[in-house]
């Protein structure tokens, strides 16, 4: 069967190769290409799982087709003075980033893992990191996509303007939709201007002591970039880590810094200089692949001490890191699926969604990403996905055999 | 009086009370319009549900007997996105205007979809807390109507707009089942739907239960209003100042047939009348940011021109400055009877050539245009004065929208960036969508509402919508 599928991919005049396992891939170098390879598999009923630098998600599904977008990586225009970027999919965050160092900005995405990682991948995937307390998720750092869906048609949502309700915004459910929507081939970014200053203070304490010294920040309105809970397994230490980052200008990252020590007087505070506290949040970033499962719960600020407890107690330790102030908590470490989906269920109770970041297919297949579905979200999500990939080829299992 | 209308009426009157339904013409033409006086349509009838069980059983019973039906807040949009037309029935949902829940730790509250706007922040606030999403209506307008349109505001430039708040929905769609989306964090159940639901213009269901994250009232508050001898200068200045780094809370301009309009008012704020442009600038934040953003912001006012810089001392002289500019709407109505409040975006570099080339557009229609508008992020509000009796003046008002549109598309921009899209706008959708795109905005908008019943005929042309359906599902 590869031959036949490769031979018909090579028609095209695309290329193609072998994956690992055997499997064909192709490796579209265009929008365009990308769609015609979609719509031939579409054509052909060839099932097609999206691969990106994989660095992340493990390039396993049972395809007949891979298809990697590790050659649409082109950094396609950068505008500074309009803080506006267009990338496309399978660029890393390194590269993205070191481009925008260039005009003096970044964009709020400090997803966890290697930075060769794709924005593709960390877009579908929907993982956040800890920069999200001071300027929200995924989806307030992306203005508009261009999606190619499972049948080969070209999709292009929202705009390069920083604000726009013109139509309806089909960018958010490629974000976090874990490529079952199509395929982000292209996005165009909200950038930041760089910040002149930068300090991180660390404190090391138990959960609860930490927990409530984050609280008092929050509450203190102290202009934090980063709130972030850090478990003792991730940073190979023997207790918990609170990281608060803060970025400014010099003088306001100064005053800014003493002020929280100040609130958080009860705590030991280690300061990092902008370069150290960087290699402290990669090291935390890489410590998101030291187990082959990733989960993020939606759990609320209050509810996180005890939710990461009971992350331990059903699951193992793992690596934990959580965003005090804004909720949510990501785990990594190797559960059974049926552990996790029991403990899916219980949080559901309590209206904490659990969603698998990274896996396995084997766990996947059994877990889904999603599952323990609150009311009228499953029909809904299947009909959306009919839209975007109508013979369902795009390997992406989003729920559980079990889960309705 | 149609029987139809008649026998629907008497049948919704057993959901809600005869005193709920408004079947006589004078009462329905209350409801023929919304904020934007160029449309108007008288619906079958109105009826207005008082709790989520009277909303679900009105819906079911149109989806039963398959009316079209148009959900709407206070009527204060501005582009003619909740008007139903003589075969649809209209839902107002003022009467759910419950606080339910506020959540000081979390940072959450519970509301129903007709709690006015401003009515949150009101009640958040002995928690130090506030509801970011500012339109300029939002002592009238409902937080309902807000997620439909993703409504946005001046602070918007720092907070983002709703779509930004909102964490979690309980909708009810058109064929009356019920769907929970989000969960109170933020995190989604399965794909990111509330993302999606957020400004569907009422095309994908009724929001019944709103979950939205609060703000912390801000430490610190600096406003500034700084005035400069040309428009040009203003915008240039605007540029420069989000390029610095410094993300004011909100970054505001009116020009001089604004500012002229606002101090003839009972509105006045103090504007220089002789002012070809104002900037109102808000800083927020902790104490020392705050200065810290003063200092460099200050400079880049005077660096691109300001002739003066002043900062509001106390909070009723800062409620005094943003007086003139949220009642700026109303205040020009001094100048024209009627006012088409126009809503672009474009890139902010591109500001300075707009606004002239705006300003070219009114003479060449003839016509009086001023701006009031969120520079901060580059959305335009052109307003556009005329008399809607006059036709030929209705004409030129028209084609001068149109010019405006078609100069912010060329710039790289959108035709709408808070208003919607709604009945004005949708001529328009093609100039930014292809036709693929727009075939798929239809297609999930059938995914949520199969029979196209929610707010038919809005935000994407009908022919669009008509050449591309799913194919089963796998």
């Amino acid at each position: 069967m590869t031959p036949g599928i490769l031979g018909r991919i090579k028609a095209l005049g695309l290329g193609g190769s072998e994956a690992p396992d055997g499997r064909p891939r192709v490796s579209p170098d265009s929008v365009d290409g990308l769609a015609a390879v979609l719509g031939l598999a579409n054509e052909q009923g060839w099932k097609v799982r999206i691969e990106g630098a994989r660095t992340w998600m493990p390039a396993d599904a049972p395809a007949d087709l891979a298809v990697s977008t590790e050659r649409l990586d082109r950094i396609v225009s950068v505008a500074p003075s309009d803080l506006v970027a267009a990338v496309q999919g399978g660029a890393t965050r390194r590269a993205v980033a070191e481009r925008l160092v260039a005009h003096r900005t970044w964009v709020a995405i400090d997803a966890p893992g290697s930075p060769d990682r794709t924005l593709g991948s960390i877009l579908a995937t929907g993982t956040t990191g800890a920069v999200r307390h001071r300027f929200g998720p995924l989806r307030d750092q992306v203005l508009g996509t261009t999606v190619v869906t499972g049948d080969g048609r070209i999709v292009r949502a929202g705009g390069v303007v920083v604000k726009n309700v013109a139509g309806f915004d089909l960018s958010k459910v490629q974000i976090g939709g874990f490529g079952a929507f199509g395929v982000i081939a292209e996005t165009n970014l909200r950038l930041r201007a760089l910040p002149a200053g930068r300090r991180t203070l660390l404190a090391i304490g138990d959960l609860d002591l930490l927990a409530n010294a984050a609280r008092a920040l929050v509450e203190a309105g102290v202009d934090a970039v980063t709130v972030e809970l850090v478990s003792p397994a991730t940073t190979g230490s023997a207790s918990w880590r609170l990281l608060v980052e803060i970025a400014g200008t010099e003088e306001g990252v100064l005053a800014e810094a003493e002020r929280a020590r100040r609130i958080g007087a009860d705590l030991v505070w280690e300061v990092l200089s902008g370069p150290a506290g960087a290699a402290f949040q990669s090291a935390i970033a890489e410590a998101a692949l030291d187990g082959p499962v990733t989960i993020r719960l939606g759990v609320l600020p209050q509810s996180i001490p005890e939710v990461a407890d009971l992350m331990v107690e059903r699951l193992g330790p793992g690596r934990q890191s959580a965003s005090a102030g804004r909720g949510g908590l990501r785990w990594t470490g190797h559960p059974p699926p049926e552990a996790l989906i029991a403990l899916r269920h219980q949080l559901a109770a309590r209206e904490i969604p659990v969603t698998v970041e990274r896996a396995p297919w084997s766990f996947r297949a059994k877990t889904g990403h999603f599952g323990a579905f609150r009311e009228g979200v499953r029909p809904l999500s299947d009909r959306v996905r009919a839209v975007f990939d109508p013979t369902g080829l795009l390997m992406a299992p989003l729920e559980g055999p079990g889960d309705a | 009086m149609n029987p139809t209308a008649a026998d629907l009426g008497a049948e919704l009157a057993a959901i809600v009370g005869t005193r709920w339904v408004k079947i006589r013409d004078a009462e329905r033409r209350t409801y023929e319009g919304d904020g934007l006086p160029t449309h108007a349509s008288v619906p079958m009838l109105v009826v207005l549900p008082g709790s989520t069980d009277e909303v679900i059983a009105v819906v079911r019973r149109l989806a039963a007997r398959q009316v079209p039906w148009v959900a709407r807040g206070a009527g204060t949009g501005l582009s003619g996105g909740a008007l139903a037309d003589p075969n649809a029935v209209l839902i107002p949902l003022t009467r759910l205007n419950r606080i339910i829940s506020i959540d000081p730790v979390n940072r959450r509250a519970v509301i129903e979809p007709g709690v006015v706007n401003a009515k949150l922040s009101e009640a958040a606030a002995p928690y130090g807390l506030l509801y970011a999403p500012d339109p300029s209506s939002q002592t009238a307008c409902t937080i309902g109507g807000n997620v439909a349109e993703n409504a946005g505001g001046p602070h918007c430039l720092k907070y983002g707009a709703t779509t930004s708040h909102v964490v979690a929905l309980d909708v009810v769609l058109a064929d009356g089942t019920l769907a929970t989306l989000g969960s109170p964090q933020g995190e989604p159940w399965g794909p990111d739907l509330v993302g999606l639901f957020v400004g569907s213009e009422g095309m994908f269901g009724i929001a019944l239960g709103i979950t939205v994250r609060l703000e912390p009232i801000p430490a610190a508050i600096r406003t500034l209003l700084a005035d400069f001898m040309s428009v040009r200068a203003a915008t240039e200045a605007v540029g420069t100042i989000i390029e610095s780094g410094v993300v004011p809370a909100a970054l505001e301009l009116l020009d001089q047939a604004c500012i002229k309009a606002v101090e003839a008012s009972i509105y006045a704020a103090g504007y220089p009348t002789d002012a070809a442009a104002v900037l109102l600038v808000e800083l927020d934040g902790t104490e020392s940011g705050v200065r810290a953003d003063s200092v460099v912001v200050e400079a880049l006012l005077h660096r691109f021109g300001a002739r003066s810089v002043r900062s509001a001392e106390s909070p009723e002289a800062r409620a005094k400055l943003w007086q003139g500019r949220k009642k700026a709407f109303g205040a020009m109505g001094r100048i024209a009877r009627d006012l088409v409040v126009q809503d672009a975006v474009v890139p902010r570099t591109a500001l300075p050539d707009l606004l002239d080339t705006i300003t070219a557009l009114g003479r060449q229609y003839g016509l009086t245009i001023a701006n009031v508008f969120h520079a901060g992020d580059g959305n335009l509000h052109p307003n556009i004065c005329y008399d809607h009796r006059d036709p030929e003046l209705r004409q030129r008002v028209e084609a001068a929208s149109a010019a405006i549109m078609k100069a912010c598309i060329a710039a790289g921009g959108s035709i709408t960036g808070e208003h919607g899209v709604g009945s004005d706008k949708i001529d328009y959708m093609p100039l930014i969508f292809d036709p693929t795109t727009l075939a798929t905005m239809c297609a999930v908008r059938r995914a949520f509402d199969p029979s196209e019943s929610a707010n038919p005929g809005k935000v994407v042309p009908l022919h669009y919508c008509r050449e591309w359906r799913p194919g089963p599902l796998a």
